[in-house]
């Protein structure tokens, strides 16, 4: 139930009241409701539940998390061989 | 695929294993609230991975599981009518009731029809005028929004031949009521990201001050959960308690506004119960008055159904985190995915389902392959 993909919107349109958004998933497009997202709009990534956006991909805070991460991951790298579980304490 | 696959880096796996490695020194009890996020854990063997040090538990967040067992008899008392049309999200076909379900509805000739979106009940409810639709509304804050704008859309249309029986589950009760307990054993939370997707995180401050435990949103992902994991392992060894975000890319404090503004125009809080847990006190989401007849209960009059759960299934102390699937003498032998006895065996979210697919021991599946399949008792 709490299954969200992100998606990129690639246009957008009213239909009854409703903004909809034309949303790329990897290989397949959705028609996506809108409606929770007034901020996001083309080109924007947003995440999707049973059709609904629920948010818009913050791309600055994932950037940068990513890049604590990486360097994170190239700090361990460069420290050991591979991967080791240590008793500690 | 963007903003997934990064998050399925093994070498980011790694990575994080390491740190957390050096960082624990005593052991620690953590939960995680949601079923999706217990199923990433069991698939990429997390658990397994982890520190020893480090036991995870599993939470009640699987709305499937936790949908009371009146809920699917009165689903299925309205699925048998003959001019009903019912619309379901897929997972709840198979979900015993007392008796029967909603499958074996279907089976026997009952208008059954799984929709990916609520929006689809709307469509056919405009298309079948003849026909009473009625959407099996279930969930968490993630999926009220969208089940409020159903409700909302229809009423505006005066789309007379809808209506919506609703489940609704809220997650900061049900996790009060879990550190309320004396048998309670779990030091930290990560909290759901998409429920807190809507809500924020707001609502933990005050549950991280009361019963000085760490709450920490995670993603779905197995580097988001490695990730929530170190930080709270971060703040147990440092003795802070407080609520923070690592689902950074979908989360803010305030969640979204939108969508918590329709959800309050459409539903009001109300006390609910919770399949094999009980009555939690305003855990639940019921609809206003004024969408009384989009109120499937009201349309239907089956407020007052009550209803008996089998005694074998353990399902209450599983997704309270008091036992484990395996730890269930019926797991895998009388209790699997097309024979269940519970909820948590056949949700796509339950932490019995997911054990079942990804944990299940060789010796039993061999054994539970020779038994007769168990049939549920007759009307």
């Amino acid at each position: 139930m709490c299954l969200a993909v992100p998606g990129k919107i690639l246009e957008t349109k009213e239909e009854n009241g409703s903004r909809l958004g034309r949303v790329q998933f990897g290989g397949i497009t959705r028609l996506v409701h809108l409606d929770f997202v007034p901020e996001a709009g083309v080109g924007d990534y947003v995440i999707v539940h049973v059709g609904f956006a629920l948010s818009k991909v913050n791309a600055e805070e994932a950037q940068r998390t990513y890049e604590m991460l990486e360097e994170m991951g190239m700090l361990d790298e460069s420290q050991d061989s591979g991967f080791r579980s240590q008793d500690s304490g | 695929m963007k903003y997934l696959d990064e998050y399925r880096d093994a070498r980011l796996a790694r990575a994080l294993l390491a740190e957390l490695a050096k960082r624990v020194t005593r052991p620690w009890v953590l939960m995680e609230i949601c079923g999706g996020q217990t199923h990433t854990l069991m698939r990429y063997g997390i658990d397994e991975l982890l520190p020893s040090q480090i036991e995870l538990v599993h939470g009640p967040g699987c709305p499937v599981c936790v949908t009371a067992l009146e809920t699917i008899d009165k689903a299925i008392h309205i699925a048998s009518l003959p001019d009903v049309t019912l619309v379901s999200y897929g997972d709840m076909l198979r979900v015993p009731g007392s008796h029967s379900d909603l499958f074996r509805v279907k089976a026997a000739g009952g208008d059954l029809r799984i929709a990916y979106s609520p929006m689809e009940a709307l469509k056919v409810a405009r298309a079948n005028p003849q026909r009473r639709v009625v959407f099996l509304g279930i969930g968490f804050e993630t999926t009220a929004p969208p089940n409020a704008m159903v409700v909302w859309q229809a009423a505006r249309e005066g789309l007379g031949n809808f209506s919506m029986l609703a489940s609704h589950f809220l997650v900061p009760p049900a996790i009060r009521l879990l550190l309320k307990s004396p048998t309670n054993r779990v030091q930290g939370f990560i909290a759901p990201g998409h429920v807190c997707t809507i809500m924020g995180y707001r609502q933990y401050d005050e549950l991280c001050r009361e019963y000085h435990v760490p709450i920490v949103v995670g993603g779905f992902e197995p580097v988001d959960l490695l990730e929530a994991i170190s930080m709270l392992v971060a703040q147990l060894e440092e003795g802070r308690a407080e609520a923070e975000n690592q689902y950074v890319r979908s989360v803010g404090y305030e969640g979204n506004r939108p969508a918590q503004e329709l959800m309050e125009r459409v539903f009001e809080v109300g006390d609910r119960k919770w399949r094999g847990i009980g009555m939690i006190p305003q855990s639940g989401l019921r609809l206003r008055e004024e969408f009384a007849p989009y109120d499937a209960e009201k349309v239907f009059g089956v407020e007052d159904a009550t209803a008996e759960e089998p005694a074998e299934c353990l399902s209450a102390q599983v997704l309270q985190g008091l036992k484990k699937p395996v730890d269930c003498p019926a797991f895998a032998v009388r209790c699997t995915p097309e024979t269940p006895l519970g909820a948590p065996m056949v949700s796509a979210e339950g932490a019995c389902a997911a054990y079942y697919q990804y944990r299940r021991p060789r010796e039993l599946s061999a054994i539970s392959s020779q038994l007769p399949a168990k049939t549920p008792s007759a009307p």
